[in-house]
């Protein structure tokens, strides 16, 4: 412990039975979560040749591809908002949750020469990694703001919200990437299901439709889903059309905290043993 | 000297912050299980689907599986011992006999199967220099990185940060990526990184043998600074030389046990006791591939030989002494140079034996492998216990194995028993030929004198 106490006392023994989350021991190395963060950000686009200019590409790229085949193809209703700003407001909390759940899913295993060499609450690992993607959405996000301009959209006061969503959008990758970074230290086959695994929870999320499409009484169900909540509360907040996500985000908000809890308690149960089997 | 006693300790004195006690770590019945065969420890997603899906196969896997399950092994078992502060303490003991497995515990990476310890104070742990360090990363963000990992503040880093440079000599490349340091450069400045750790408790694991040997030099004599100044330091070394210069006491772990703790020198004594205990040889092709050297020939064994080549341990002044080891991978190329080094339990080397020139052998045609004989005649250390490193290299630069500390053997008085004192290497290392005489301070007196004292 780094604690600046006088003499700190640190037991050694297994670990039995309830295990406090211990979160007081991740504060104190709030520095090496800094400096972890730091180093993805700083590393990330060393040697490519576009550098954070991917940060753009990549979900411009796809908005572009929504609109030709669900915008103009096949008509998806957008609630009366241009199809492009309707799915690029979508997609930028959609890929800040997909990067960050891929990246802290791989993030203990990517860190094998730390963690078997070095004592720090593994907690840090997978918490760095999500929050490294939030530069690449801020990259994203001028680009959004010059979609609307572009568009003439005036974001309402409901925009104060946005910041919440953005949290949302973490937890949930922060509370998925929990349970599977742990599980990828045991079962490695927790890797080939990631691409899998993001690929039809963006179906299930209204990214490319708008969720108004789901019948009124399923509304609230589909809510489980937590990013649902995260997309229909970007729009609103950004777009203002929509009345709020209203009971569907409560549902998220609700699913996030359980699966976060769980996560949590997990990935403590499980810590103890990174370092002989990862 | 630990007590193995007073396992129970009462809860509340667990959970008592700041006792004034002087005592830095107190490792009480420490034990760590490990289940054999690395690899299948853990169980894929495939192994359990196939177990579910394959009925056929069902018996046949899950029998597999219970095996498995059967075989641990204890990597420690029942370790207890109490380090005061401001103690140096070495642990030694063989490949797998736990060393590190115990630092581990005790730097919190891995948990006790049994037993705890506590740690009295702040401390910090160095099972490796380098941790964390990214090669597209420039040496400055790599101090910062590095720094942190380890445990310092960011303005502690700030405020060392001159200093880090200076040690690690990389001035002048400092905001160059450290992927294109030599390996030298590298090392150097993970090394000082680390050296400037402030911790109350260090603990170490060979991260000494580092770099070349002026390095080297400076990096032992960083470690002997931070034992001066009162740190708690736990070592772990290969290096008798180090740990007998460094460390107060040692513990000697063999298989996972703690078989004895006390003064270092007895420790080291204990333990090269231990080397080549049965049958005079030991088994040197395991963790062959974890030493030194490009690894192209790998020393397999090594036994000390008398002069009728029956393995001994025991000789007496002043015997004739045989190392003969055997080398193993020789087809691959047919030249080289050996070095057999003799040095006392306190790591003063005394003997330099290098192959003569011209030395070579028959070739590939002797098969994969080859026994190798260096004969000293009549050898001339003191009584003693005495031991033998072997060193292989393509030439004097290329290193190609270095088996460190592969057997031991002692001297006993033998014929300078007459001389009537104990003749130690406390006294001195090599007995040379002499020859006396004696001559009055009177000049006048000279030639009666010389003619009284002839040799014998």
């Amino acid at each position: 412990m780094q604690d600046e106490n006088l003499q700190p006392v640190l037991i050694i023994r297994p670990s039995k039975g309830f295990l406090s989350l211990n979160l007081k021991d991740v504060w104190a190395y709030r520095e090496l979560l800094y400096f972890l963060v730091w180093r993805d950000i700083k590393v990330r686009y060393k040697q490519t040749a576009l550098g954070a200019a991917w940060a753009i590409i990549q979900p411009v790229m796809t908005m572009v591809v929504f609109s030709v085949f669900f915008g103009r193809l096949a008509k998806v209703p957008s609630d009366g908002i241009p199809y492009p700003v309707f799915a690029f407001a979508a997609l930028l909390p959609w890929q800040l949750f997909a990067f960050s759940l891929t990246e802290s899913s791989n993030s203990l295993v990517g860190s094998q020469n730390l963690i078997t060499k070095v004592y720090f609450p593994r907690l840090v690992i997978p918490l760095a990694s999500v929050l490294a993607g939030v530069v690449d959405f801020a990259i994203a996000f001028i680009v959004l703001l010059g979609l609307l301009l572009y568009y003439g959209i005036r974001p309402t006061t409901a925009v104060v919200w946005l910041p919440l969503f953005v949290l949302l959008a973490l937890a949930t990758a922060l509370s998925v990437g929990l349970w599977l970074s742990a599980l990828n230290v045991k079962y490695r086959d927790v890797r080939y299901t990631i691409p899998f695994l993001t690929q039809l929870w963006m179906f299930a999320t209204p990214v490319a439709y708008s969720s108004t499409l789901v019948p009124q009484k399923w509304r609230a169900l589909f809510g489980l889903n937590p990013m649902a909540g995260v997309v229909e509360g970007f729009r609103w907040a950004l777009l203002g059309k929509s009345g709020g996500p209203g009971g569907l985000l409560w549902v998220s908000v609700a699913a996030v905290l359980l699966l976060l809890t769980g996560g949590l308690f997990y990935f403590r149960r499980t810590e103890s043993t990174f370092a002989d089997i990862v | 000297m630990a007590s193995c006693a007073g396992l129970a300790v009462p809860l509340d004195r667990l959970l008592t912050p700041g006792s004034m006690s002087d005592i830095a770590i107190r490792a009480e019945g420490l034990s760590k299980r490990y289940r054999l065969g690395k690899r299948e420890r853990y169980r894929t997603l495939r192994d359990t689907l196939t177990d579910a899906l394959a009925a056929p196969f069902r018996r046949f896997r899950s029998r597999e599986a219970s095996d498995e399950i059967d075989e641990t092994f204890w990597a420690l078992k029942d370790v207890s011992f109490e380090v005061k502060h401001g103690e140096v303490i070495g642990i030694i003991g063989r490949n797998g006999a736990g060393k590190s497995t115990l630092l581990k515990i005790l730097s919190r990476i891995t948990e006790p199967t049994e037993g705890q310890a506590q740690i009295h104070g702040r401390i910090a742990s160095l099972l490796e220099v380098g941790t964390g360090f990214h090669p597209e990363l420039t040496g400055r963000d790599n101090i910062y990185l590095n720094g942190a990992i380890l445990g310092m503040k960011k303005a502690e880093i700030r405020r060392k940060f001159d200093e880090i440079v200076a040690f690690a000599e990389v001035e002048k490349f400092i905001d160059t990526p450290v992927k294109h340091y030599s390996s030298g450069m590298y090392v150097r400045l993970a090394f000082a990184v680390a050296a400037h750790l402030e911790p109350e408790i260090l603990v170490v694991d060979e991260v000494l043998a580092v770099g070349d040997s002026a390095f080297q030099k400076k990096c032992i004599g960083k470690m002997g600074d931070v034992a001066k100044m009162g740190k708690t330091v736990l070592l772990v070394s290969h290096s008798m030389a180090s740990i007998a210069s460094l460390c107060h006491s040692g513990i000697l772990l063999e298989s996972g046990r703690r078989t004895f703790f006390g003064p270092v020198e007895q420790a080291i004594d204990r333990y090269l006791a231990g080397i080549g205990e049965s049958d005079h040889e030991i088994d040197l092709a395991e963790g062959k591939d974890r030493r030194s050297g490009t690894g192209e020939l790998r020393i397999v064994s090594a036994k000390a030989l008398d002069q009728d080549a029956r393995p001994r341990k025991q000789f007496s002044y002043p015997d004739t002494i045989s190392v003969e080891f055997e080398v193993e991978g020789l087809s691959k190329f047919h030249n080289f140079l050996a070095v057999v080094k003799v040095r006392t339990t306190t790591g003063i080397t005394v003997l330099h034996v290098p192959t003569p020139p011209g030395f070579y052998w028959p070739g590939p045609d002797s098969g994969n492998g080859i026994r190798i004989r260096c004969t000293i005649p009549q050898c001339h250390l003191y009584p003693g216990t005495y031991i033998v490193s072997i060193w292989i290299g393509r030439n004097a630069h290329l290193e190609v194995d270095w088996a460190p500390d592969v057997l031991s053997f002692s001297i006993d008085q033998g014929d300078l028993a007459s001389y009537g004192f104990d003749m130690g290497w406390k006294h001195g290392l090599y007995f040379c030929d002499s020859e006396w005489s004696i001559a009055s301070a009177s000049p006048y007196m000279e030639s009666v004198a010389t003619q009284e004292t002839g040799r014998e």
